[in-house]
């Protein structure tokens, strides 16, 4: 059961991770492989802005998303933008590179090594059937928070209304006068901000590394997978509920847990080829 | 089209003569090891040139050749025949089981599961007994070929061996695209809705192209274990799946020969940047984003290009 309730942590960051993919997706046509380095790069500021500045976690969780974000809007202006005309495959090779540069850069400055990111609250909280450490509870919490968040500004909002509309048709949404490339701008900067909020949510938990978003994310790929890309809620059920099985296999048989997301994948292929929640494409 | 230009017959022609007196130039495991990603490169831009198919998991056949490769000879104690087989054959049936899971979705799709398949095989191989885990095969032994006729003590004399693998697989390489089949496959590639109304089964199609493509991979996997006598994670790696993406890139996708310049190139860029560390990294990343963005045609691909404008003219 302890294990279980462990594996919704892991779900809360499949989650926010595969949310922002699906929001970035569906706007800008592109499978964004610089998310697992986005992610690392939200801890990792996280990480230096408490070193070097005092920054507290609290802030940091606020901060460290804008930054990253701000970045990936830099990234979005100079180079995404040229490539939207081009076959998906560009999009996706152009940020694998991305990705190799970011933590190579990393690596190079900081080693492959771990530093450890000191729990900004502490204690455990009893669940009645469980005791969880209270920041585990908080993490799964605040990603809930989040990712509903996030539901509710593209689902029920006036933006977010018009971000559906512009990913329907663009040039439809232009000629009423909304200014869609900055709208794009927007989704990959909170997208990318998504990661990096689950990049800081994770530093307590893991270690902080160059190279922990690297096999996050083809993980992360294959609930996209699993899940489609046609719905925010529909990722986030997937990435909670396949932390959720994941949680499950480490009871039932621990040496599976990594690989069970990848069997899941497969037999939804083989049920449901669109995914649980998309639309065939 | 007015029929081959005798520029490429004097292309190949030259490329020949280069391989055979090459290892007397350069130093032949270098040229073996090149010679084997070339190979590789070559059968990742089958499916992704000529079907329009991007894989991103082609390390899970070509690490996953080199075990069966290094089991079979190191651990049963075959002759290397036997081995080559096992790893084209293993990487044919991981390609059946895993192509036909992946051609069930498209575009960008295809890409992830095939990446999310491979790091299922990854995740797999460091488990396994069968894959000696981290430290990998080593120390597979060369035994000689042909039941002893011909030494592979010898590095030159392997070289020659590789180079007759190498041949062996580009020219089914370019049989594949010439014949009938290939045709089909760039018909479905460029427009699979009216391929389909003409009667062609799309996905047996490009099922039939991805084990094939998966055995090729799988035939340069088992080389490189038979050349440097030992098969690590590494080479199952998603690291190694960007790699031989890279080369195909840099060389040019869909040309057939960019695959063997990009793999040449990348591959002596390694030997010379290995004292660089995670730099190496860096560094791809660099040419991706400058190929991207830039040259998308890759080296191969511009100079045709190139080519063909400095004729038009004329």
């Amino acid at each position: 059961m302890a294990q279980v309730a462990l594996g919704l942590v892991n779900g809360a960051f499949y989650a926010m991770l595969s949310l922002g993919l699906a929001v970035i997706f569906g706007m800008l046509n592109v499978i964004n492989f610089t998310h697992g380095a986005q992610f690392m790069m939200g801890a990792f500021a996280a990480w230096l802005m408490l070193g070097l500045l005092d920054v507290p976690f609290w802030a940091a969780l606020v901060l460290s998303p804008l930054i990253v974000g701000l970045f990936g809007v830099v990234i979005e202006r100079l180079m995404l933008k040229r490539i939207y005309h081009l076959d998906h495959l560009y999009g996706f090779l152009l940020t694998f590179g991305l990705a190799l540069i970011i933590e190579g850069l990393f690596q190079w400055k900081w080693g492959s090594g771990g530093a450890p990111y000191p729990a900004p609250i502490r204690g455990g909280t009893d669940l009645g059937f469980m005791v969880m450490p209270t920041y585990r509870l908080f993490v799964v919490v605040a990603a809930l928070v989040v990712c509903l968040a996030t539901w509710y500004a593209i689902e029920r909002t006036r933006l977010g209304a018009y971000l559906r509309a512009a990913t329907e048709n663009p040039t439809l949404v232009r000629a009423f006068g909304i200014n869609v490339p900055r709208l794009i701008t927007l989704t990959y900067g909170l997208g990318v901000g998504l990661a990096a909020l689950a990049g800081v949510l994770a530093a307590p938990v893991q270690q902080v590394s160059a190279l922990m978003g690297t096999n996050l994310v083809l993980v992360v790929f294959a609930v996209v997978v699993i899940g489609g890309m046609g719905s925010i809620m529909g990722s986030i059920v997937t990435g909670f509920g396949l932390g959720l099985v994941e949680g499950l296999t480490k009871v039932v048989y621990p040496p599976a847990s990594n690989t069970v997301i990848f069997v899941v994948m497969a037999l939804v292929l083989l049920v449901k080829p669109a995914g649980l929640f998309g639309q065939s494409r | 089209m007015n029929g081959r230009p005798l520029g490429v017959f004097v292309g190949y022609g030259l490329a020949l003569v280069a391989a055979l007196i090459a290892p007397w130039v350069a130093y032949p495991v270098f040229l073996m090891t090149a010679l084997c990603f070339a190979l590789f490169a070559c059968a990742f831009n089958l499916l992704l040139g000529y079907a329009g198919l991007m894989s991103f998991g082609h390390a899970m056949f070509f690490g996953m050749a080199g075990y069966f490769f290094g089991h079979v000879v190191k651990v049963w104690n075959m002759p290397p025949e036997v081995g080559l087989v096992a790893g084209v054959a293993g990487a044919a049936l991981i390609g059946l089981v895993t192509g036909a899971l992946a051609i069930r979705r498209q575009g960008i799709y295809f890409a992830m599961i095939t990446l999310a398949f491979a790091q299922m095989i990854y995740f797999l191989c460091v488990q396994l007994p069968f894959t000696g885990g981290e430290d990998g095969l080593q120390g597979i032994a060369r035994k000689p070929l042909l039941g002893g006729l011909i030494p592979t003590k010898d590095d030159r004399v392997l070289y020659y061996v590789v180079l007759a693998i190498f041949v062996f697989g580009y020219a089914s390489i370019h049989r594949i695209i010439h014949s009938p089949f290939g045709q089909v496959l760039k018909a479905i590639r460029d427009n699979e809705q009216r391929a389909l109304s003409l009667g062609y089964e799309a996905d047996r199609y490009k099922l039939l192209a991805f084990v094939l493509s998966a055995a090729l991979a799988g035939l340069a996997g088992a080389t490189k274990a038979m050349v440097l006598q030992f098969a690590t994670l590494t080479d199952v790696s998603a690291a190694m799946s960007g790699e031989v993406v890279l080369m195909a890139l840099v060389g040019g996708l869909g040309t057939i020969a960019g695959p063997v310049v990009g793999a040449f190139i990348i591959v002596t860029m390694q030997n010379y940047l290995a004292s660089f560390g995670e730099f190496v990294l860096v560094i791809q990343g660099a040419i991706f984003v400058v190929i991207v963005m830039a040259f998308r045609k890759g080296l191969v691909g511009e100079i045709a290009e190139w080519w063909k404008a400095r004729r038009r003219p004329a």
